[in-house]
């Protein structure tokens, strides 16, 4: 049995007065892939942002229930955001690099946590996130070039080296993939199977076959609830609920 | 078939002409406010360029009349030469033009040839170069306005005699020294050195300039912080409620009140209440700083606003606090459109003249000023203040002051555009 990294419990999220996620519980294990899936609108990028309080810059968003990382409530209120930030890295569905030079990109989490004592340091943390997100060898002459200059691929592989740079835990990815062509896609798929030795990822993912190829368990969200969450073969091959069924086997969604 | 097809061809061609008299009228706009500008452009051009040459009248000084050797003047200090009595001695230099005239009548025409302060000039000359005075030295000395006007073609000569400032003989008089070469027409470098006087010849625009500058340094330095500060305020870390509406309709509000309302809070509260110096470029800073700071904190909180939300979000995902992300990633990509709005405040601020008429920025000041504390008009004040003489040379000299004006304004504009060009984040 594989350990347990988060766990939600009852998770309930209003958007003013709209609910968008209904009591949500689920567990996801540490060191491995665990794929959220379902139609648009269900609430899967509401879940992921809960479990780094990405939603917390969003006024209107109220969320309840208790999301647990390592047994530590992260909405208790002694918990730091900033803290939980450090731990719980993102990478969003649209390539988002900071308009600096690609070595700045990713050595701004590192700066701000103070993590690098010495410049050379700095530059050792940089060359390592780079290497560990496949992209050193396709940059390393252009390191003060702005990360804007970058192929969309390239982007996402640059914001995965920002993700880790500040050594996360975990490693959240709100559909990574959706800006990027097969190629680029398969890079990326690539370097989650290596990720994960290290890192516990999340994925948001709209393709069934990613979700299977890449995970190790699933989730199936519709209308804000969760349907069901298994091991990946189980839900593409047996799922138990009807909606399930219907979504994977594209009769909607 | 054909029928259908030959609709259908009507119908386009019917859009197609309608089209084309679209972009007539379009053109014909744009023409007509191409005209315009052109017009004024010319209009000030043509009776402004003038104003930046001047006339002088080449006089031979001789000094050793005023002393029995001219060495001497080297030991004196300037106060000594101050005290020296020079008036007749100027003048006598002056008669030396003409020897022959005896009538005192004349002779008066003669020194009216030359600007007032003929005395003044000369001793000016004699005080820079002291160490050095020969027994004679030749002066340029400044030719009143009515000469200057002469000299320039822009005063009709054919009038009745009584019809004209300057009289029959010193036309004869002035004549005869072109004839002799000693009128010569130089850059008027006074102009653009000199504050403002009531003789139309010596009025420069130089202390309007410096009062115009110290005004928007005053207004550079207080409405910038304040502007940029509160608009990332307002943008990135104020709640959203109804205070924070009700703060913003206000500042729309501020942008679109009559500026001639800041001069009379001005009046009211800067200069009555907490008795800050009249007609100071630092109180007419204060005041333009009030009508610029709407303008800016609207720029800036666009050009926050014009941030991607994502470069927020990438910042705060590897745990940056709200303050980080907003200093290090969305500040800096907004700040040339902020400092596009600052200079555009800045120019509308140079151009503001109302609200300086109500804090006395309209004094008459004849001195440059040294500090913001010191009393100055500004350029558009000084147009003001010209526009209501009706001397020649102050006519020239209001279109003069106006095409400095613009190309200040020309040069702040042209400035935005290239800071924008320039820093621009390209995505
Ligand atoms: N900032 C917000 N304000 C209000 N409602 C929101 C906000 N973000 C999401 N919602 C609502 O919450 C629900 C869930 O949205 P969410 O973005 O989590 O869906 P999703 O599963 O990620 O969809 P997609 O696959 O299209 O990205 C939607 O109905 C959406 O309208
Ligand atoms: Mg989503």
């Amino acid at each position: 049995m594989k350990s347990i990294k988060i766990k939600a419990d009852n998770l309930n999220v209003h958007y003013g007065e709209k609910q968008a996620l209904f009591d949500v519980s689920m567990y996801m294990e540490k060191k491995q892939v665990t794929a959220l899936i379902g139609p648009s609108g269900c609430g899967k990028s509401t879940f992921i942002r809960c479990l780094n309080r990405m939603n917390d810059v969003i006024d209107i968003c109220k969320v309840q229930g208790k999301i647990e990382i390592d047994g530590n409530d992260i909405y208790a209120p002694d918990m730091q955001v900033e803290q939980l930030r450090e731990r719980v890295g993102m990478v969003f569905q649209k390539p988002n690099p900071f308009p600096k030079s690609i070595f700045e990109n990713v050595a701004y989490g590192p700066k701000i946590h103070g993590i690098a004592e010495h410049k050379s340091d700095l530059e050792e943390i940089v060359v390592n996130s780079l290497k560990k997100a496949a992209l050193f060898d396709e940059v390393k002459d252009r390191l003060s070039d702005s990360g804007t200059s970058l192929s969309g691929g390239q982007q996402q592989r640059l914001c995965i080296a920002r993700a880790i740079s500040v050594n996360p835990d975990i490693i959240l990815m709100d559909e990574p993939c959706s800006a990027l062509d097969p190629i680029a896609t398969a890079r990326i798929e690539e370097l989650m199977g290596d990720l994960k030795t290290e890192y516990t990822i999340i994925i948001v993912t709209h393709s069934m076959q990613q979700a299977a190829r890449v995970s190790s368990r699933t989730g199936f969200f519709h209308l804000g609830k969760l349907v069901e969450v298994d091991k990946t073969e189980t839900i593409f091959s047996n799922p138990s609920d009807q909606r399930t069924q219907d979504y994977i086997t594209g009769r909607f969604g | 078939m054909t029928d259908r097809i030959e609709q259908r061809i009507n119908s386009l061609n019917k859009r197609l002409n309608s089209e084309k008299r679209f972009r007539i009228y379009c053109i014909g706009a744009m023409s007509f406010a191409l005209a315009w500008v052109l017009i004024l452009f010319l209009n000030i051009f043509s009776s402004g360029y003038s104003a930046f040459y001047r006339t002088v009248i080449q006089v031979d000084v001789p000094f050793l009349n005023l002393i029995e050797d001219t060495t001497q003047f080297s030991e004196m200090s300037s106060e000594d030469i101050n005290n020296l009595s020079m008036y007749s001695f100027s003048k006598k230099a002056i008669y030396r033009l003409f020897p022959d005239i005896e009538e005192k009548k004349d002779k008066k025409m003669l020194i009216r040839l030359f600007s007032i302060e003929f005395e003044q000039e000369i001793r000016e000359f004699l005080k820079s170069n002291k160490s050095n005075i020969n027994e004679t030295e030749t002066i340029y000395l400044t030719a009143s306005d009515d000469v200057d006007q002469v000299n320039k073609g822009n005063y009709p000569r054919d009038l009745d005699e009584d019809k004209r400032r300057i009289k029959d003989i010193q036309l004869l008089f002035f004549d005869d020294l072109v004839d002799r070469g000693l009128v010569s027409y130089e850059f008027n470098l006074p102009f653009l050195m000199r504050g403002d006087s009531r003789e139309p010849e010596l009025a420069g625009v130089g202390g309007s300039m410096v009062g115009s500058l110290f005004t928007i340094l005053v207004v550079l330095i207080l409405s910038f912080p304040i502007g940029i500060f509160a608009a990332i305020y307002l943008e990135e870390f104020a709640p959203k409620n109804r205070v924070t509406d009700f703060i913003e309709i206000n500042i729309n509000n501020l942008a679109a009140v009559p500026s001639i309302v800041f001069g009379l809070l001005g009046l009211g509260i800067i200069l009555n209440t907490f008795g800050l110096p009249r007609s100071t470029p630092l109180v007419g800073g204060i005041v333009l700083s009030l009508m610029t700071l709407p303008t800016i904190i609207i720029a800036t909180r666009a050009s926050l606003r014009a941030v991607p939300p994502s470069i927020r979000e990438g910042a705060l995902a590897v745990g940056a606090t709200k303050m980080q992300a907003v200093m290090h990633h969305v500040v800096p990509v907004a700040m040339p459109g902020a400092l596009t709005g600052t200079i555009i405040g800045l120019a509308q601020a140079l151009g503001e003249t109302a609200p300086l008429l109500l804090i006395g920025m309209v004094a008459f000041v004849v001195d440059v000023p040294q500090t913001p504390l010191d009393a100055s008009a500004s350029l558009p004040v000084q147009v003001y203040l010209w526009s209501e003489s009706a001397e020649r040379g102050y006519v020239e000299k209001t279109s003069a002051t106006i095409m400095m004006l613009l190309g200040f304004l020309i040069l702040m504009n042209l400035a935005a555009v290239l800071i924008r060009r320039k820093f621009e984040t390209k995505w």
